[in-house]
């Protein structure tokens, strides 16, 4: 039932929205990153070692997962708001009490719940595959949360400066793919050589991925402490512009 | 303290990529707009296609702020104050838009939820009941009718039981039925003390329900007044014909004029007899000659065809 407060019921709208057509926004995602899976473990299992013993299946497990949590927390933010602002629907929000606060922590908060949703499902099925360690789990959980929140926090900037569909591909394909892509996914930084290793610490992707690993391995390119205080900076700033954007109605009131 | 107050209200928007490179202006669409709608009154705000009822309205609403110029709701300033001022309205957008992934009864608890009400389904129900969507209320919103979706938009801006209520042209391309149901139960929540602020292009509905009128030409107020009043300062009477044949630019300058029928201001016995003798000077056939009241109608054509005013614009 919807709690008293505004944004209670916007979370639980947006929470409501995704889960409503869960085939699409939970089960598919989580079907994409078996494949990865499948396909990369098949190829690679046999070749690749990482951090001495971890075998690339198991090295492969969180990756995908917090790719999975990444990718789906900014499509939860970015679609519902481009979707009602192309629609009308927004109308209904804007027409209500809700501060800009109340906006940012029901956007948000939904799109960590998916993300989360997502990556556990992901997990879960993938654990057949390649039984992971647990060797820190709050770092696990820290780093889902904060990239879980980063990622619906730019999915919410970039579903209010988006103004088409074409405009949010390009945020989306020319931007957080391929940041999510290249931050170590599916390989090591170390392998790389090393202007590609520097030119990986410039993502602040690399750290999310990086540090949800250690919380299995106990093993990274990076500090967990390091890659923590990146993130969450990050995190801050992005806040930052996206409540900004919210307070002044930024694409949203004329 | 009023419901509703508009003091020297102005918005003007920026001049488009395109205006600029001609060095064109941006467009002035509300100038100078000011005036009160009291407590309990059904106001209406008429005028023609742009003249700037909507962004009237939608800076009202908090859709977008006025260049300049303030508005309140009850006292809570929309800019200012804008949670209590929220809180006190209720507003019915004219675009039909609904949320695809939920059902009515779904819409109408999350709206409540945005107001910070739980447990709203009683009246709920009642708003069902009373707007006829009772049978609907586990329908997807996209297997309604268009009239249906509009009675939902209506149940939305009720649901916090707002003491101003907003109609946008509520009734635009909705049948018979549904007016009657809306109008019925707005008249309701009128009587019951609720404000009324509606623009509409049916004359016939402001004529009806509204005590006071305001009427919008080029983001401007040409007039204000009650509805009685309006009405007693156009022509009394309506000389009404049909004709088949062009009329002399005379008289035609003055009339409306609706494929065949013709309908021309006279306010006594006199004018109706130096028109319809000028009618036959000029050889016109006319048949079904009727005298009529006049309506709001002919007071908002009357209006709308005075002197043009200058449309301001800004850089």
């Amino acid at each position: 039932m919807i709690n008293v407060t505004g944004w209670h019921a916007l979370l639980y709208k947006e929470t409501l929205r995704f889960w409503k057509v869960g085939f699409q926004t939970v089960g598919a995602p989580v079907l994409t990153a078996v494949l990865y899976l499948m396909v990369f473990g098949h190829v690679l299992e046999d070749h690749v070692k990482v951090y001495g013993t971890v075998s690339y299946t198991a090295f492969l497990v969180p990756g995908l997962v917090m790719m999975s949590v990444l990718q789906n927390a900014f499509a939860n933010s970015s679609s519902s708001i481009i979707q009602s602002k192309i629609m009308g629907s927004l109308v209904f929000v804007l027409l209500t009490p809700l501060s800009h606060w109340g906006w940012f922590f029901a956007y948000v908060g939904s799109s960590v719940i998916r993300g989360l949703a997502v990556g556990l499902g992901v997990f879960i099925v993938t654990m057949f595959f390649a039984m992971p360690h647990f060797v820190a789990p709050v770092w696990i959980v820290v780093f889902a949360f904060l990239g879980a929140a980063m990622l619906g926090t730019l999915g919410l900037i970039a579903g209010l400066w988006a103004e088409k569909f074409d405009q949010m591909a390009v945020f989306q394909n020319f931007l957080i793919m391929p940041m999510t892509f290249l931050s170590g996914v599916f390989y090591s930084i170390g392998s790389l050589p090393p202007v590609w290793q520097t030119v990986s610490h410039l993502n602040p992707f690399f750290y999310m991925i990086d540090g949800f690993r250690y919380g299995f391995f106990g093993v990274s390119d990076a500090s967990p402490w390091l890659s923590f205080g990146i993130v969450g900076t990050a995190w801050l700033v992005v806040s930052a512009i996206a409540v900004h954007m919210l307070r002044i109605g930024y694409k949203i009131r004329g | 303290m009023p419901a509703i107050s508009f003091q020297s209200v102005c918005k003007t928007y920026p001049p488009s990529r395109q205006q600029r490179a001609q060095n064109k202006p941006g467009l002035r669409a509300v100038d100078e707009v000011t005036f009160q709608i009291e407590e309990g009154e059904f106001f209406g705000l008429l005028g023609p296609n742009g003249a700037g009822k909507t962004t009237l309205i939608s800076m009202l609403a908090g859709l977008s702020r006025p260049t300049s110029g303030t508005i309140s709701v009850r006292g809570h300033d929309v800019q200012r104050d804008y949670a209590e001022a929220r809180r006190q309205l209720g507003i019915v957008p004219q675009e039909l838009v609904f949320d695809p992934f939920f059902n009515v009864r779904e819409s109408l608890r999350i709206q409540s939820g945005y107001f910070g009400i739980k447990n709203n389904d009683a009246w709920i129900d009642e708003l069902l009941q009373s707007l006829g969507l009772a049978d609907k209320a586990t329908a997807n919103m996209r297997q309604l009718s268009g009239g249906m979706k509009r009675r939902v938009l209506v149940a939305q801006a009720l649901v916090h039981k707002p003491p101003v209520i907003v109609l946008d042209e509520p009734t635009a391309g909705v049948d018979v039925e549904l007016r009657q149901t809306l109008w019925q139960f707005v008249a309701r929540l009128n009587k019951q003390g609720s404000t009324v602020l509606l623009t509409t292009h049916y004359l016939e509905e402001a004529e009806a329900l509204c005590n006071r009128i305001a009427m919008l030409k080029q983001g401007r107020v040409i007039a204000l007044d009650r509805t009685s009043a309006l009405l007693s300062s156009a022509a009394s009477n309506v000389l009404r014909f049909k004709t088949d044949a062009d009329l002399p630019w005379a008289i035609a300058q003055n009339a409306r004029i609706t494929g065949r029928i013709v309908q021309l201001p006279a306010r006594n016995a006199l004018e109706v007899e130096q028109l319809l003798a000028s009618i036959r000077e000029a050889g016109v056939a006319v048949e079904d000659v009727e005298m009529r009241k006049a309506d709001l109608e002919d007071v908002f054509l009357d209006l709308m065809a005075g002197e043009q005013t200058p449309l301001e614009v800004a850089r």
